[in-house]
């Protein structure tokens, strides 16, 4: 039942190993100096200095003992700040080199890019990954649409940088690789060595075990992943990216409104009508109140799967009222994140009106998507009342640079509340 | 939350008890609740998560709730506490340094501090003796689920809640779904009649892993198994009663009864593999055949193993139909609000338990779910007891032979109930050796 793939079995590392016998050295050198965005040869050793992340956690158990052998407070703090610290480094700064050469994955620039198939190493794990051209777009919406709302104005011209997204939204089999720590158990179940790139990427954080059944009675196959954070969502896109060796990331809204509208100014990639919504998304009309598996309904203009509906997914930014008047003309806008809740997610779900469903439409995070999270602290990890929240991830053609890709990732409020929780948690693995 | 909002959904919950119109201060003759004072003083005992959580809820229920002491086994949780409830609530939350007691003795002394309602969430196994000592002491209690780990807790219960009833104090138990207006709906209609008789339930709660907390040098033994509590049958009862009760709770109250007998199969495959062996003792699936007077059968399943598939919830089958509790019966109607109310089924139901509590305390109505948290505690102990040992069990029998771990002595250095075994495991239950009784 549990199946794992060794890298030769793939067709993709034979292509890799033809590819390397063949062009050898030639391919590095050419992609290295002409190419620097794009996949570099896959490096089956990791170069020391950008490869060590590993930050050891101190040794508590060996110290004198507290009251009770409890730990103390100062303790805790030295593991709180020694875990935040390995999630503060941006992805890039440390990220190991692909695994697996990938070909389509590879591109010079926007006219190269094409439609790949992501492998996570080691796994069966498999999604496609569907080119967005860059381009300037007009982000919200004018006041005549139908269910515009006033915080998708003013429609404002932004422009956005060409990247990959994923087809459809992450599955659970896809997250739970990382979530419940599978990949590491199954390596350790079929007795497959330990590399030093896995040691590496188990040092990731993993979320604490759900207090229930996450899927709500809703199944998990073939069906998005929901009732996550933000930032466990940004937590996995590191652990894709270390994984793969290619930078995942979750988009922006700016980058997610483009991709959904996929050059339709229409309140819909398909037109107005929200009567023939039912063909390409699940929404409370068509979802018997439930989400179904990803990719059932039509896709948009560049084959993106259920962006109007299933489940909303998270973007990075901030729910800013103000920004839209901002940043007109601007590129890559991006509303820095301040605090946990107020976090935009986008796209309609199997729980919203078709008029919630367009593409303008906007969604703060709230307090309340955690209430019936029985615990305090409630947890980090988990929106035990957003049923309807899931995420997908994209890849940026150009890989960012260590210092912008700080944007993207876990922020200091993150960081904050993931150190306060595992003080809170003091004990529990 | 606002008073008006729960006061209103109250009214929903027809079939409970009334609420009245007026609340003063004359109404709260014989309560424990101080005479001459809107404040209701609680302490909390058991500074977990749940502690932390439920105390929450019952500040957010009630503005005369003030909390003026905190207990926990351990000092680290009961200091946290009271600071994170000073920073979040000052204008409701007064604990001197003197209020916070830490060690295996700490609930009585917070039930002795001057108090007049205790919210407790302590590791399961002490519950029937913090109950006691609280009832005892004349205080009103909201204790968690489950109430109990084993028969001879079942029994304290029960003799308790006879001793609240006749003191006329307010029992409140942490099953949230008896105050969710969804649950009790349909209830009522299956009590009316809409399913016909009840012939077959189910329940499930099947999900992943729990937490697991590593031994730390200088502690003893008992230090080790009270803070690692979940993994202990005599502190959790194993997840059957930790988890899965809430399930066995709504079909009890469906079928207004509690199994008289049960066999089942469980055991452990893989909660103590690897960096976890010997960590501790409990199943980690259990599969039971319940059955009542009646002849109804409920099939309960539980699991705690990642990755499997999953579900929590119940369902129930009678001669005229059948119901997916709490949905079914009647279809909701799609508009905005049952959205809202069916998005958040136990947010709010977490605060309307403490409200329910607290109305009764105002008013003086009878108010005792201990009942209730008694014999559902006791049908997940019964159930626990048939995997355990794979025979039929009989509910009489348990009630009247079941013994208890706990231990005879309570203290930090005093032998812990469990030991380890020469290969460094603790002992798991062997279905066909282990004896119930």
């Amino acid at each position: 039942m549990i199946r794992l793939l060794s890298i030769r079995n793939l067709p993709q590392s034979v292509l890799w190993i033809l590819a390397l016998v063949v062009l050898v050295g030639i391919a590095a050198s050419l992609y290295s100096r002409t190419a620097p965005a794009a996949d570099k040869a896959a490096a089956t050793t990791l170069p020391a200095k950008s490869y060590d992340p590993v930050i050891r956690l101190p040794n508590v158990t060996g110290k004198p003992v507290v009251k009770n052998g409890m730990a103390s407070s100062a303790e805790l703090e030295q593991i709180a700040e020694a875990k935040a610290k390995l999630l503060a480094r941006p992805t890039p700064e440390w990220m190991p080199k692909p695994v697996l050469d990938i070909p389509e994955a590879m591109a010079a620039d926007a006219a190269s890019m094409k439609a790949y198939n992501e492998q996570v190493p080691g796994t069966d794990s498999k999604f496609k990954m569907v080119p967005i051209p860059g381009g300037t777009f007009a982000m919200g919406s004018p006041a005549a649409e139908k269910g515009h709302q006033p915080d998708e104005a003013p429609q404002h011209e932004v422009s956005v940088e060409p990247f990959w997204m994923e087809e459809h939204e992450v599955t659970w089999t896809e997250y739970e690789l990382w979530a419940l720590n599978l990949d590491k158990q199954r390596r350790k179940f079929n007795k497959t060595e330990t590399t030093e790139r896995d040691k590496v990427i188990d040092a990731i954080a993993v979320p604490t075990s759900p207090y229930q059944e996450m899927s709500f009675g809703m199944g998990k196959e073939g069906t998005p992943a929901i009732c996550m954070t933000q930032f466990a969502a940004k937590v996995y896109c590191r652990w894709l990216s270390a994984k793969t060796g290619r930078y995942y990331r979750l988009p922006t809204e700016a980058e997610w409104e483009h991709a959904c509208r996929a050059g339709k100014s229409t309140a819909y990639s398909f037109g107005d009508d929200p009567a023939k919504l039912g063909d390409y998304a699940w929404y409370t009309e068509n979802s018997d109140d439930k989400y179904h598996r990803v990719a059932t309904k039509k896709p948009n203009p560049w084959g993106l799967y259920d962006m109007h509906g299933n489940v909303s997914e998270w973007v990075i930014d901030q729910y800013d009222l103000g920004f839209y008047g901002k940043t007109a003309g601007k590129a890559n806008p991006l509303a820095p994140n301040t605090k946990e809740f107020g976090r935009v997610v986008r796209g309609g779900s199997w729980d919203d009106d078709a008029e919630k469903c367009r593409s303008a439409t906007r969604r703060a995070s709230e307090k309340d998507w955690k209430k019936q999270d029985p615990q305090i602290p409630k947890s980090i990890w988990y929106l035990t009342d957003a049923t309807f929240v899931g995420f997908r991830v994209i890849r940026p053609l150009r890989t960012p640079t260590a210092q912008e890709a700080m944007k993207y990732e876990v922020d200091e409020d993150q960081l904050t509340a993931y150190k306060d929780y595992v003080m809170a948690q003091a004990n529990k693995q | 939350m606002s008073d008006t909002k729960l006061a209103t959904r109250r009214t929903f919950l027809k079939g409970t008890t009334a609420v009245a119109a007026g609340l003063t201060l004359s109404s709260l003759a014989r309560s424990a609740h101080a005479a001459g004072s809107d404040k209701i003083r609680v302490a909390l005992i058991g500074c977990g998560g749940r502690g932390n959580g439920a105390i929450d809820n019952c500040l957010d229920a009630d503005p005369s709730i003030h909390v003026v002491a905190v207990a926990d086994a351990f000092e680290a949780p009961a200091t946290n506490a009271a600071k994170n409830l000073k920073r979040n609530r000052p204008d409701r939350v007064d604990i001197p340094a003197e209020h916070i007691f830490v060690g295996l003795d700490a609930y009585q002394k917070a039930i002795d501090c001057g108090i007049d309602m205790i919210v407790t969430a302590t590791p399961p196994g002490f519950r029937p003796f913090v109950y006691n000592a609280a009832i005892k002491a004349g205080k009103h209690v909201f204790m968690e689920k489950p109430c109990c780990v084993d028969a001879p807790g079942f029994n304290l219960l029960m003799e308790t809640n006879k001793l609240a009833e006749e003191k006329g104090l307010k029992v409140g138990v942490g099953f949230q779904r008896r105050h969710t207006p969804q649950f009790i709906e349909t209830i009522e209609k299956i009590h009316d009649g809409a399913l016909g008789k009840l012939i077959l339930l189910q329940a499930y709660w099947n999900g992943g892993d729990i937490w697991n907390r590593p031994r730390r040098e200088g502690m003893t033994e008992m230090q080790y198994q009270v803070n690692n509590w979940y993994h202990f049958c005599w502190l959790c009862g194993d997840n059957i009663c930790e988890q899965h009760i809430h399930n066995l709770d709504v079909c009890n109250w469906a079928m207004d009864d509690h199994p008289v007998e049960a066999n089942g199969m469980g055991g452990c495959t893989c909660r103590y593999n690897g960096d976890k062996k010997g960590t501790g003792q409990i199943f980690d699936h259990h599969f039971i055949e319940f059955t009542y007077k009646s002849g109804a059968k409920l099939y309960s399943q539980c699991r705690h193993i990642p990755n499997t598939w999953g579900r929590e919830g119940q369902h129930v089958f009678g001669t005229e139909g059948n119901s997916s509790v709490p949905g079914g019966i009647q279809k909701a109607a799609k508009s905005k609000e049952n959205r809202k109310a069916r998005k958040s089924l136990f947010g709010d139901s977490m605060v309307q338990e403490h409200h329910d509590l607290i109305s009764a305390i105002k008013n003086n109505e009878k108010y005792v779910e201990g009942w209730h948290g008694a014999t559902s505690s006791m049908t997940a102990v019964l159930g626990r007891m048939a995997t355990y040992s794979g025979q039929v069990v009989r509910w009489d029998d348990a009630v009247a032979k079941g013994t208890s771990e706990f231990p005879k002595q309570l203290a930090w250095d005093a032998p812990a109930p469990v030991k380890k075994d020469s290969d460094g495991n603790y002992p798991i239950p062997l279905p066909g050796v282990y004896r119930a009784y």
